[in-house]
């Protein structure tokens, strides 16, 4: 490939792709995201693949493999263009009907569309999925169509018009003016505003300056940053490339985690084919400015992903906060002015310089514009990677995009924010999803998990849950949160396993407490929230545990005990074979008992169970 | 020169100095563990908390890591100050119960009864990080470094085996608020338990006294940039 010297021959290039493509022929997109590959969506792929060139019809159809869609309860993933057909749950032996009757015969295939568990229609075009429907694909609207390792994708969709737009008409001054007008928030959690802390970065005295993508996403279930990297590397490539032009830096890095392999494969990759396009290294698209970018791998550390952890950690130091009175973005990496933002926040910026502020401030609520992307896990029915104008109300994510809670469960909490984040009841569902409004309600934004809990759900066990995972992972410097999240799971593990006593609530609020104001960096003063916002508004359940040893959603071990009802069990002696104990015994076609002395409650016989006989006290 | 205003009272500082330092300067008493005058602050004990407050906005911050600003206004005594310090002891207690710093603090801020129960793996180390900047910053030898984090966050040797790089100077040992690292002295011998390191000392040629390891006079004729006399070893200092 050639090096690009002016906008022109960007744009002579963008012409000559579009020239060659056809936007009638055929195209079968396969999701090779993680979520998607996890369901062996590769084996699709070439299947796909053998069956387009045993038919000859090589040059004809295309295929491509593109990222996460977003709709990983259904993956693996296929969508037919240019009718924008969408299958679900492909599996390989699908191929040959696919380009038979699909590709071939613009015949659609009712096994394999998707069905709304609810009303049980059934749709064919994915834009009329009410999981897409309901949805704003600002950002990640573009990884369904792109293959992203292959930058001519990108160039298609009008890729680095907005960096042409900015190296061409605008100073970095304008940019930087543009980003502060369309009030860009973090998208990592803080949100802050990013024009302010570009501006600090430009304005402070040392010339030599960095820009830092965080791609160090490591929230339990939260995988949007990671889709974005797999699917569509040049946007957030585009987007630092125009932060560093505003800011004048010369050099910038990626940190992402090790874990992220696909992340860093595509990555690395973008970052080559940028450089041969003379889209990063020196005098970028002839317009004299320079600029380079090192991909730094995380070791896997959950605190690193603080900007100070961070700095250090790319500084080749333990991945450790430091004090930041004096602020990153004046003395950051090697004490040089550094800005850092979130994989997402960088995603924005080609939108925001390409369409205008005055574009991106028309989606979202007053001091919240544009869109965010949250991983909506846990008890609801579709899963997957969704995409809202900032300001949605909790209820239409979580029913109309979510599609609502499986079976006939009831809505319990909603966890946002990651492990330091907050659970959120029911009473607060129609709350509009913003940075200002989480965080009234004792949660927080974070960078956008969300994960669905019902009726089944123990609050004291998911704090329980969280506050595990924050002390193995608090980096462990200060004494507050070191001691503090090991002390706070101490008392929660006691009291789910029914040694709770008179007092732990208090002293639980005075841990949290110093935790939260004694330590340093966001990881400590956050710690808290798990126990602090699940004791706001399910206090009745921990004093369950404690005053009367009873666990309500039936969650905790201790604290239950598995009966088979008589009148339903019909003998069939499922949960006798199944039981790792040897604890239920019963001649078969009589009702089975449970030996309470010897059951570990670990709950197979009630899910073996298929009389549903089996109920826990 | 900045000015702030330490509990009321005016103070001159200069730039580059953190409050603890000042504070301590004008015979201020702030309770602290993992700050000494000579290494970097760290920061990681939490006991000098104090409030802040900066443009209008107030805030518990650790003084041995807060630089001195012009106009801050710093309190060192109220209750939410008082409250935050006893509740870091009362976390720090169980990792080193019977030290007796740690007691002397526990009993100036009436912590009576332990709320907390003593650790099983406590090893009398609270993590203050005195002696691996001790061994980076004034001795450098860099023999031992944190390893692991959170709870589990130790002081070690790398890789948990002996302290190759530690040359038994004892300045460790020395600073340890807790006592918990132990150097023991056995005619020519010194083994520094917690490091795994055992090493020949050097007799004094006059009192006949093993003094020094030969590995710390070796690493000290290294370091210097004017070599010491081929035989300033030969006498303990008591001798010379």
């Amino acid at each position: 490939m050639s090096r690009l010297n002016s906008v022109g021959e960007l744009e002579k290039l963008r012409a000559e792709i579009l020239e060659k493509r056809d936007s009638g022929r055929p195209c079968i997109t396969t999701c090779l995201g993680t979520g998607c590959h996890a369901y062996a969506s590769q084996d699709v792929y070439n299947a796909l693949a053998e069956e387009i060139s045993s038919r000859g019809l090589t040059g004809k159809v295309d295929l491509r493999g593109t990222g996460c869609h977003g709709f990983c309860e259904q993956g693996p993933i296929v969508v037919i263009f240019p009718g924008e057909i969408c299958y679900c749950r492909v599996q390989p032996e699908d191929a040959a009907d696919i380009v038979a009757l699909t590709v071939l015969e613009n015949k659609v295939i009712d096994r394999l569309l998707y069905e709304d568990p609810v009303s049980g229609q059934k749709y064919e075009r994915e834009s009329e999925i009410p999981f897409y429907k309901n949805q704003d694909r600002l950002i990640l609207g573009q990884n369904r169509l792109i293959d992203p390792q292959n930058i001519e994708d990108y160039f298609a969709l009008g890729g680095y018009k907005a960096l042409a737009k900015a190296l061409a008409e605008m100073t970095p001054e304008d940019v930087l003016e543009e980003v502060k007008k369309a009030n860009l928030r973090g998208r990592g959690g803080g949100g802050f505003p990013a024009g302010v802390k570009w501006e600090t970065t430009r304005q402070a005295p040392e010339k030599e300056k960095y820009v830092i993508v965080n791609a160090d996403e490591g929230d339990p279930g939260a995988y949007m940053d990671r889709s974005l990297l797999e699917g569509n590397p040049h946007l957030v490539l585009e987007g630092l490339i125009l932060g560093a032009y505003a800011i004048g830096a010369a050099k910038g890095f990626v940190y992402v985690r090790q874990e992220y392999p696909l992340a860093v494969k595509n990555l690395t990759l973008a970052v080559q084919q940028a450089e041969e396009h003379g889209l990063l290294g020196d005098d970028i698209l002839g317009s004299g400015f320079d600029f380079s970018v090192s991909i730094k791998r995380g070791a896997g550390a959950f605190v690193s992903g603080e900007s100070s952890a961070l700095v250090s950690a790319i500084e080749g130091q333990v991945g450790e906060p430091r004090p930041k009175h004096i602020n990153t973005a004046i003395s950051g990496l090697w004490g040089k002015p550094t800005n850092l933002n979130n994989v997402e926040t960088w995603a924005n910026v080609p939108y925001i310089i390409e369409r205008g502020a005055g574009w991106f401030n028309s989606t979202g609520n007053e001091q919240n514009k544009g869109t965010k992307i949250f991983s909506l896990v846990g008890k609801v029915n579709n899963t997957g990677l969704v995409e809202v104008p900032m300001g949605t109300p909790l209820r239409k994510i979580i029913d109309d995009i979510g599609g609502g809670i499986p079976g006939d469960k009831r809505f319990k909490a909603v966890q946002t924010g990651g492990p330091s984040g907050g659970c959120i009841p029911e009473q607060y569902l129609d709350t509009p999803v913003d940075f200002d409004r989480l965080k009234e309600l004792g949660s927080m934004m974070g960078s956008g998990g969300m994960i669905i809990m019902d009726e089944d759900n123990c609050m004291v066990d998911v704090a329980k849950y969280f506050m595990h995972f924050l002390k193995d992972e608090s980096c462990g410097k200060c004494t507050s949160c070191r001691e503090g999240t090991k002390r706070m799971y101490e008392i929660l593990d006691a009291i789910t396993r029914g040694e709770g006593r008179e007092g732990d609530l208090e002293l639980l609020e005075e841990i949290a407490w110093v935790t939260e104001n004694a330590s340093l960096c966001a990881l400590g003063s956050t710690a808290a929230n798990p126990v602090l916002s699940t004791l706001r508004y399910f206090r009745d359940e921990y004093e369950a545990h404690i005053k009367e040893k009873r666990c309500p959603a039936k969650v905790c071990k201790a604290l239950i005990r598995f009966t088979i009802d008589p009148e339903k069990c019909d003998g069939c002696g499922r949960c006798k074979r199944n039981c790792p104990e040897g604890a239920i015994t019963g001649e078969l076609k009589s009702p089975m008992t449970i030996d309470s002395s010897l059951c570990s409650r670990c709950g197979i016989c009630r899910e073996v169970c298929h009389l549903d006989a089996v109920t826990a006290e | 020169m900045v000015n702030l205003t330490i509990d009321g009272k005016k103070y001159q500082a200069e730039e580059g100095q953190n409050v603890l330092e000042v504070a301590l300067e004008n015979g201020i008493e702030i309770p602290h563990l993992c700050y000494h005058e000579n290494l970097s602050p760290y920061g990681g004990c939490r006991l000098c908390l104090v409030e802040v407050t900066r443009n209008g906005r107030a805030f518990l911050t650790t003084s041995c890591t807060y630089p001195c600003l012009d106009g801050i206004i710093v309190k060192t005594d109220t209750p939410e100050v008082l409250r935050a310090r006893r509740l870091v002891l009362e976390l720090l207690m169980p990792l080193a119960p019977e030290a007796p710093q740690l007691q002397a603090l526990a009993r100036q801020m009436e912590i009576e009864e332990p709320r907390f129960k003593t650790d099983e793996e406590a090893d009398d180390c609270i993590r203050c990080g005195l002696c691996v900047r001790a061994c980076t910053e004034l001795v450098g030898a860099q023999a031992i470094t944190f390893s692991g984090r959170g709870y589990r966050k130790t002081v070690e040797p790398p890789f948990g085996e002996e302290a190759l790089d530690c040359i038994g100077c004892g300045t460790c040992v020395f600073l340890c608020p807790t006592g918990c690292i132990q150097m023991v002295d056995k005619s020519a011998e010194r083994t520094i338990a917690r490091w795994q390191r055992t090493l020949p000392l050097k007799a004094c040629s006059s009192c006949g006294r093993y003094y020094i390891p030969f590995a710390q006079i070796e690493f000290a004729r290294q370091k210097s940039r004017e070599a010491p006399a081929e035989d300033w070893f030969d006498l303990c200092p008591d001798c010379r």
